[in-house]
């Protein structure tokens, strides 16, 4: 342990010192960690001025709070310029070779480059928070609680981890500094939606809800930390020299896993699929878990916490009965074509792919569970409204779910398989191989299973579906 | 020692950097690894200091498995890069002790290697400057002296000389071969064949990746330029007219005041020729090798590989 920590202490001080004698790093930071704190407490006190003349006490009990948000996350910017330098840098300027042709363990190098890339810019970021708070104190304006303070300095942790972390992947992949800019807008952009999305949570929610922002970052920056640790290979460093996409050897490596080694739909089906599927029994247990979780959750807390929201005096009940009673007479009308449902689906399990590729199936997983939840709460919606909840899931949702619960549930364990596999360390493989490889595995699932599905889903619930709601709840 | 059975190397599923490289070097010797740029050199070295995995074959390197031991293997070997990788804001104080550091020498050893080290290579009076303000010269030594912190029994140079100036390339030289007599198995990837000719014990030509040649400098005299040529040069015109030539020799170059023979085995054929010559009155002047240099060698074989007249 001691040994390691000596190893990562070595690594980090002497980056520590090269980046302290350079200017380009050491002058805007200066620039930043001084100046911005001193703009930011005149615009506090202009928007202070502004809101006790005309008004907007929610926005200026949280002002504070917002902008030390803001004055944090700037000297963060600075996380991408070191980080990006670690390897692609070395590389670029050929001083990353001594160094991996030395005894330090890959374990030391990365974490090494890691707490530099995270301590030096949140060393700044935290004076320039300090120095605007001591600026503000000054003012006659409610000083944020230690408690939001925290909140608020923790979430500027988790951005810092986010941010190098996913910077020293695009370092350690990337083969010169200049492709490692462009894939820079991969974490600014995230970032920036992040940041305002944080920033809605601060003026409009309980700051508790914070704690969620603080999590939910925490877990992605702890996988892509994971991602860079299991992808940091030495080969991958000196292996390459140019950034080049070889479609011919991407579409032969896809084609490859895809087809397998069938040599008709029928052996496809019969021994290809099979084996895919097989790898996917764990996942699938984990979403069939989550799912009935989630959907009970949601079904109980709807009958146990709507009551108290709405008015459901019997008046409104009647009312509401009337309503969904009218809404069937028409119910066949109002439904989409099937061809339209089976896209709207398969749209929604693509977009939950794109959503897990960009989070290690985090995100996919939670779209997922809410499709799920809104299920278990209109069943509670429906107990509450009066009509049986079991009487709506067999008429209204087992039908085509027989054929649509499993394709969800398959596209969601394959989507999260990916999302494994891409922080799975795999010595002879590169990240983009390993990407390849498998979205291969979940075409197949997509392709040959879910898709069928899909179709005959799609079917089902335009042309069976509504007539055994009608036959069940018709008046 | 090092060690390596058909050392193979493919990157992309489609291009092999290196194919099927049989070496073998004994403590206290040098291998040269000649080649053009791109042929494979660097990364057969990078092999060698497990920094690339072989796609085929085995390489042992310092008694260790390149792929079972490689943090071994690092330690054990001192590398000079094809770059001289300097961090320009550190001085070269600070630059060697880093690397002793990261070697695990203790702060006493780090201090007295480092400073015999700058001593050595002549740059002690730079040694509190920062690399970034280095000649290229300087620089080298100090990436040299880098590779040496930490005493290796296994030293791969990538062109340890490039960019000096005569006096520090023949200082450098001097090291590499004080080196092997103190029982160090060296090798330099170079394209200075000079210093190959004058430090290698053996040499490999590397062409796409593959070996075409490896052995002794004579071996490969022979091999690729045929039997030694030998010049008796006479003080007047001489008609050899029917030289009775003993076994193995043959009349390679005929002019009025000199004849030049192919001799298979020299030790052997020589004095009969001599004896011969002078039995038939020749006024013989000297009777010496023609000098074949690496380049010859190396230029022959590379015209060869690429299918190309050698114009001697």
């Amino acid at each position: 342990m001691r040994h390691n920590l000596s190893a990562i202490w070595m690594v980090a001080r002497r980056e520590f010192t090269d980046q302290f004698r350079d200017w380009r790093i050491v002058v805007p930071m200066l620039v930043l960690v001084t100046v911005f704190p001193f703009i930011a407490d005149d615009t506090t006190r202009q928007a202070v001025n502004f809101m006790n003349r005309y008004g907007g006490s929610i926005i200026l009990d949280h002002l504070i709070p917002f902008v030390v948000l803001v004055i944090g996350f700037f000297p963060l910017s600075f996380t991408l310029v070191v980080a990006l330098e670690s390897f692609v840098g070395e590389k670029e300027r050929g001083t990353i070779e001594p160094l991996l042709s030395s005894p330090l363990d890959d374990l030391h190098l990365y974490l090494g480059k890691l707490l530099v890339g995270i301590s030096t810019p949140l060393v700044f970021s935290y004076t320039s928070i300090g120095i605007y708070l001591l600026l503000v104190s000054r003012r006659e304006v409610a000083f944020p609680s230690a408690y939001i303070l925290a909140l608020v300095l923790l979430l500027t942790f988790a951005h810092a981890v986010l941010m190098v972390s996913s910077a020293i992947v695009i370092s350690v992949q990337a083969t010169t500094i200049r492709s490692a800019n462009l894939l820079a807008s991969f974490v600014v952009v995230p970032v920036a939606f992040l940041l305002q999305g944080e920033t809605f949570l601060i003026f409009w929610g309980n700051e508790d809800v914070l704690w969620f922002a603080i999590v939910g970052v925490t877990l992605l920056a702890a996988l892509l930390v994971r991602l860079g640790l299991s992808h940091f290979r030495r080969e991958y460093l000196l292996g390459r020299e140019i950034d080049t996409l070889n479609f011919k050897v991407i579409g032969r490596t896809f084609r490859d896993r895809f087809k397998g080694q069938a040599e008709s739909i029928f052996e496809w089906y019969r021994i290809e699929l099979p084996l895919t599927l097989k790898q996917l029994r764990q996942p699938l247990m984990i979403v069939v878990g989550i799912a009935v979780i989630a959907g009970i959750a949601s079904y109980l807390w709807v009958v146990a916490n709507v009551p108290t929201y709405l008015d459901l005096s019997p008046e409104r009940l009647t009312r509401f009965r009337t309503l969904i009673a009218d809404n069937l007479v028409n119910l066949d009308e109002q439904l989409p074509a099937a061809p339209i449902l089976f896209y709207s689906n398969a749209r929604l399990i693509v977009i939950s792919l794109l959503l897990g590729l960009v989070s290690f199936g985090t995100l996919g997983l939670a779209l997922f569970i809410g499709n799920v939840a809104f299920w278990g709460g209109l069943l509670g919606g429906a107990q509450l409204v009066g009509y049986a909840p079991w009487l709506v899931f067999v008429t209204g949702l087992l039908p085509h779910g027989l054929f649509e619960l499993p394709a969800f549930f398959l596209a969601t364990a394959a989507m999260l398989k990916v999302g494994a596999q891409l922080v799975t360390p795999q010595p002879d493989k590169s990240l983009g191989e390993i990407l390849l490889l498998s979205l291969a595995d979940w075409c197949r699932i997509f392709v040959g299973i879910v898709l069928p599905l899909l179709v005959t889903a799609a079917l089902i619930e335009i042309y069976v579906t509504p007539q055994l709601i009608k036959l069940a709840f018709s008046p | 020692m090092i060690e390596t059975n058909d050392l193979s190397k493919q990157f992309n599923n489609d291009f092999w950097a290196v194919d099927g490289v049989t070496l073998n070097v004994q403590p206290g010797k040098i291998l040269a690894l000649l080649g053009q740029n791109g042929a494979g050199k660097t990364t057969t070295v990078r092999m060698l200091t497990a920094l690339l995995r072989p796609t085929r074959g085995w390489a042992r390197v310092a008694g260790y498995d390149v792929t079972k031991n490689p943090k071994e293997i690092r330690s054990n070997v001192g590398v000079l890069t094809e770059q001289h990788g300097l961090y320009m804001r550190m001085t070269g104080e600070e630059y060697l002790d880093f690397f002793g550091n990261v070697y695990g020498l203790d702060p006493q050893a780090r201090k007295a290697r480092s400073d015999y080290l700058l001593q050595y290579f002549g740059i002690a009076e730079a040694a509190r400057r920062r690399c970034g303000e280095y000649s290229k010269g300087m620089k080298q030594k100090l990436a040299l002296a880098r590779a040496l912190m930490h005493d290796p029994s296994v030293l791969l140079l990538d062109e340890p000389t490039s960019a000096m100036d005569p006096e520090s390339s023949r200082l450098v030289r001097d090291e590499i071969a004080r080196l092997r007599s103190s029982q160090r198995t060296i090798i330099i990837c170079t394209h200075n064949l000079a210093e190959a000719e004058s430090l290698a014990d053996s040499i490999a030509i590397i062409y796409r990746g593959k070996v075409l040649l490896n052995g002794t400098l004579d071996e490969l005299k022979r091999i690729v330029l045929g039997p030694v040529e030998y010049e008796a040069k006479f003080a007047r015109n001489f008609d050899a007219g029917k030289l009775d030539l003993p076994p193995g020799v043959t009349l390679a170059a005929c002019s009025a005041d000199c004849l030049r023979f192919r001799i298979e085995v020299p030790q052997a054929a020589n004095p009969v020729l001599v004896h011969t010559l002078t039995s038939r009155n020749a006024p013989l002047v000297s009777f010496q090798e023609v000098p074949r240099k690496l380049e010859q060698v190396y230029l022959k074989t590379m015209a060869d590989a690429q299918g190309v007249t050698y114009a001697a």
